[in-house]
């Protein structure tokens, strides 16, 4: 066997706290308590072993991390590794003062996540009056000349806006706008008869956003995250299982992907008590859909193994299971008729209630 | 960083006259593991060879594209000025459509 390579990505979850309750969260349905958090010492360390074992790109994630008082000397010891450092926040408690802050510490990058263009719906879905809040982080950032990718997760109730969102993020001062289609797993599993958005939609939108690509060529970089359900083929997920990224969990456990622990036989290591880099090399979790070796009929024989990886285990297991089956998106899946039916029902259903992370 | 520097002259306005910078929120780094020059960018990581490496390094917004081949001139002295030009220009040209450079 050839040697393994080494990751790229380190997404670290310093926190599961949140002011946001998003029904499409893809934190835990279990969400881990401040009490077992990792404290400081522990993350730089574990931002120490990334760096040694090749990671260039460190993800500062939750939850919100702006919750994390330590926040500003983390990124500080990340860059000082060197790490390419991207702070993911909702912008909530992010003012002035603390956007100048963050510049100071030498951060690379900033994703700003907004729910929808308008004030109503937003908070709507996020179970928060956070929209103002979130204009206010936004010319908090330029002010401090920090870059930022505004991204907004697309579903039912906003997928229609496309327009208006682009022309927010222009106006806020973005110089990406991630248009990330929601990714069924853990909340927005729960949720997705409301969220999934319909056809037609999808048609309409896929149409603005070529228009838009047109027309904010060189002004707004535009990120299209793909509705995987109306796709005919799955997703290479995290690019491949346990081959480019790592996540570790607020409280120490390291997942092939962010919802990883949503496959309940995976037994998961944890950097309180093993080096990155022996999860990497030997975490059973991490080598258990690694490579081609794991899949079954039809992945193992499909030309496309080594390019969409069997799609995602997370959504096979979720659906099926079964983590080793195909990835029911995949129209050559035996399971394909469960998206087709969450299809056919999210045509058929109205409004229904939304459950909010909790 | 570049571990040598050189000098920034003011030559008659023309093509060459523009002055590359690497776009906002990315950055070179030197990957010691892989042993190679890497760009960074959010959600982005390019792989650099040693000489895409050598003219980005000298993308600061200050230097013109002329400068930039009179500096790689200064530091491979033995190598040919018109193919330098050539492949700082193909590659600022190739690079700029890509959106790495303002």
């Amino acid at each position: 066997m050839s040697e393994l390579a080494p990751p790229w990505v380190l997404l670290a979850e310093l926190t599961h706290r949140c002011p946001l309750h998003c029904a499409y969260c893809s934190n835990s349905l279990k969400l881990t308590g401040r009490d077992l958090e990792l404290d400081t010492a522990e993350w730089v360390r574990v931002f120490t072993q990334a760096a040694e074992l090749g990671i260039v790109q460190l993800q500062l994630s939750g939850g919100e991390p702006l919750l994390r008082e330590d926040l500003d000397a983390l990124i500080g010891a990340a860059r000082e590794l060197e790490l390419f450092v991207q702070v993911l926040t909702s912008g909530i408690g992010l003012d002035r003062r603390r956007a100048e802050a963050l510049a100071r510490t030498g951060v690379d990058w900033i994703q700003l996540s907004i729910q929808s263009a308008a004030a109503s719906s937003g908070d709507r879905i996020a179970g928060f009056k956070a929209h103002a809040h979130k204009r206010d982080a936004a010319s908090a950032l330029v002010e401090a000349g920090l870059g930022f990718t505004l991204n907004v997760v697309l579903h039912r109730r906003n997928i229609d806006e496309l327009e208006a969102i682009a022309e927010l993020a222009l106006d806020w001062g973005a110089q990406r706008l991630e248009l990330a289609n929601a990714q069924y797993y853990n909340w927005a599993l729960a949720n997705r008869s409301a969220l999934l958005p319909r056809a037609s939609q999808l048609q309409r939108a896929e149409r603005v956003l070529e228009e838009l690509r047109e027309e904010l060529a060189g002004k707004l970089e535009l990120v299209w995250v793909l509705p995987d359900y109306y796709e005919r083929r799955p997703k290479p997920c995290m690019g491949g299982w346990g081959r480019v990224s790592m996540t570790v969990a607020p409280d120490g456990r390291a997942l092939p992907c962010p919802v990883a622990d949503t496959i309940e036989s995976l037994a998961l290591d944890s950097v309180r008590t093993r080096t990155l880099s022996w999860i990497w090399e030997h975490s059973p979790a991490f080598a258990a859909y690694r490579g081609i070796d794991w899949m079954r009929s039809p992945c193992r024989d499909c030309p496309r193994r080594e390019i969409d990886f069997g799609g995602c285990r997370c959504q096979a297991f979720a659906l099926t299971g079964d983590a080793v089956r195909a990835d029911p998106v995949c129209d050559l899946s035996p399971d394909r008729v469960l998206i087709d039916d969450a299809l056919a029902a999210a045509g058929a259903t109205s409004d229904i209630r939304l459950v909010y992370r909790h | 960083m570049t571990g040598w520097s050189c000098s920034v002259s003011d030559p008659p306005p023309d093509a060459t006259d523009r002055r590359p910078r690497i776009r906002a929120g990315a950055r070179l780094s030197h990957d010691e593991r892989r042993e190679t020059d890497l760009l960074l960018a959010p959600e982005v990581v390019v792989r650099l060879n040693g000489s895409a490496a050598a003219i980005l390094r000298l993308c600061d917004g200050t230097r013109t594209q002329r400068d930039i081949v009179k500096c790689l001139l200064d530091r491979f002295p033995d190598a040919d000025e018109s193919r330098i030009a050539a492949s700082v220009s193909d590659f600022l040209e190739r690079f700029g459509r890509e959106g790495w450079l303002q």
